[in-house]
């Protein structure tokens, strides 16, 4: 078997005396679909945030593609150049268009020349089904379609893994399905993602694995199938009945 | 009390002479300050003590001590030092204006540092966040993501400072310097009239503090045009 994409070893994470996240161990190959999922406060976006170093973990060892994930500013900009991230509130630069959102890191960090830039943009605005918004303003534009935005501009940077933390949890319900099917398209195409999120139909249908998350532990690791059907933990049976009963 | 209007009408060329010394000690010290803000901000915002220490002392003590008790340490208390009488900067220090204009850019620049600062630190952090997630430098988030928006968030509090400083510029006519405010003293001086010739020279800094308003104004909203309508 070749190596992992991603490998966490041990990991362990504080906030001050509280411990987010405790003896995380995770593999994730190439190719490979995660769902993570879990209560608000376990640890999730906390687990996948350690993995491009938007939080530091305390002990333990990340492993990015081989590289260890450790001080050094070069193996962490090496690593975010691969890893690219689509956030809860999206997070697009409010002062710039949607083309200039997307063309800043092709330039700056790719070094692309502008007219390269504007291609790679222009591309993925029309995988995600808006090139007709490029000239306008984050703000002109629906959560769905800033959400689509931010995936597009994570795209730009033709990223070997996709990190989801909670996608659709800020849309408004008739816009979830709009990125739902983006990151489908994204899943059938190939795509390594791990995905933080509530949405259990998305789960079914796209993970290989779906990972359980309760108080910084890793409480269960199962494919979808064995996960919805047959899980193991009482943990897992709890959260499960509270958010599919209704 | 009787209100002479030809003592005004008198007056205000005189004063209005002024205006140029006013601008000068404005836009000189507003810039000035500007750049010294601006490097007190980037020794405030490293992690390394010996830069933001000193920094903070220096707005400390410049936000803690009345701006004449300022002027008034450059123009008397300096020249009493040898060093400075035969540094370099003598040419600058000996004369009034120089004094007026270290001590304005010294006052200014120690608030709009933190003006700077709040503006800085009330960027969204997500927006960083999602920076460095794309492999954004540190330095490229600062220039492509932190300043624009920072610069947006700064300009109303900013446009306060420099309206203060406008005002803080008739201070300068207590070290012998002929602005609005040294030539409204010296005519109140001769004639005995303080009320005609404040009332007209608070006018006169009323009329300069609305058009630096409308001024801020348009580049607020130029800098916000991003924000839906």
């Amino acid at each position: 078997m070749t190596q992992p994409l991603i490998q966490m070893q041990n990991v362990d994470k504080f906030f001050g005396s509280f411990q987010a996240l405790k003896n995380i161990n995770l593999e994730v190959h190439k190719g490979e679909r995660i769902v993570v999922c879990g209560p608000s406060g376990s640890g999730k976006s906390t687990m996948i945030r350690c993995i491009n170093r938007l939080e530091k973990h305390n002990s333990g060892k990340i492993l990015i593609g081989g590289r260890e994930l450790t001080d050094s500013e070069k193996d962490i900009d090496a690593v975010r150049r691969e890893v690219g991230m689509v956030f809860q509130s999206f997070n697009l630069f409010p002062h710039m268009t949607v083309l200039r959102n997307l063309m800043l890191a092709p330039q700056l960090v790719r070094k692309n020349n502008k007219s390269k830039a504007k291609e790679i943009a222009m591309k993925y605005l029309e995988r995600v089904k808006i090139p007709d918004q490029a000239n306008k303003y984050p703000s002109q534009l629906s959560g769905g379609q800033q959400q689509r935005v931010a995936i597009a501009r994570a795209l730009c940077m033709s990223p070997e893994i996709l990190l989801f933390d909670e996608p659709t949890s800020a849309l408004d319900p008739e816009m979830i399905n709009e990125v739902l099917e983006v990151m489908e398209d994204l899943a059938n195409e190939g795509m390594t993602m791990i995905c933080v999120t509530h949405e259990m139909g998305f789960a079914r249908s796209v993970a290989d694995r779906v990972i359980f998350m309760d108080l910084g532990e890793i409480v269960e690791e199962a494919s979808p199938q064995e996960f919805f059907e047959n899980p193991k933990n009482e943990r897992t049976k709890l959260f499960l009945s509270q958010i599919l009963s209704h | 009390m009787s209100f002479d209007i030809t003592l005004i009408l008198d007056s205000l060329p005189k004063m209005l002479s002024g205006i140029g010394l006013t601008f000068q000690l404005l836009i000189l010290s507003g810039v000035l300050g500007l750049l010294l803000a601006f490097v007190l901000l980037l020794m405030r915002l490293t992690e390394k003590w010996y830069f933001s220490v000193p920094a903070q002392v220096f707005i400390y003590v410049f936000r803690g001590t009345p701006i004449l008790v300022q002027i008034f340490i450059i123009y008397y208390g300096l020249p009493q030092f040898e060093a400075i009488r035969e540094s370099i900067f003598w040419p600058i220090l000996r004369e009034p204006f120089g004094c007026a204009i270290l001590a304005l850019t010294l006052n200014t620049g120690a608030y709009v540092s933190e003006i700077l600062r709040g503006a800085v630190l009330a960027v969204d952090r997500g927006l960083l966040e999602a920076g460095s997630a794309l492999g954004l430098s540190r330095n490229q988030r600062f220039i492509y993501i932190t300043s624009p928006l920072a610069i947006r968030l700064g300009i109303p509090p900013y446009s306060n400072d420099v309206i203060s400083l406008l005002k803080s510029t008739a201070l300068a006519s207590t070290i012998t310097i002929f602005d609005m405010m040294g030539i409204a003293r010296t005519i109140v001086a001769e004639t005995y009239a303080p009320y005609e010739i404040f009332i007209s020279l608070a006018i006169i800094y009323m009329i300069f503090t609305f058009f630096i308003q409308k001024g801020f104004g348009y580049f607020e909203n130029f800098m916000s045009r991003h924000v839906k309508k």
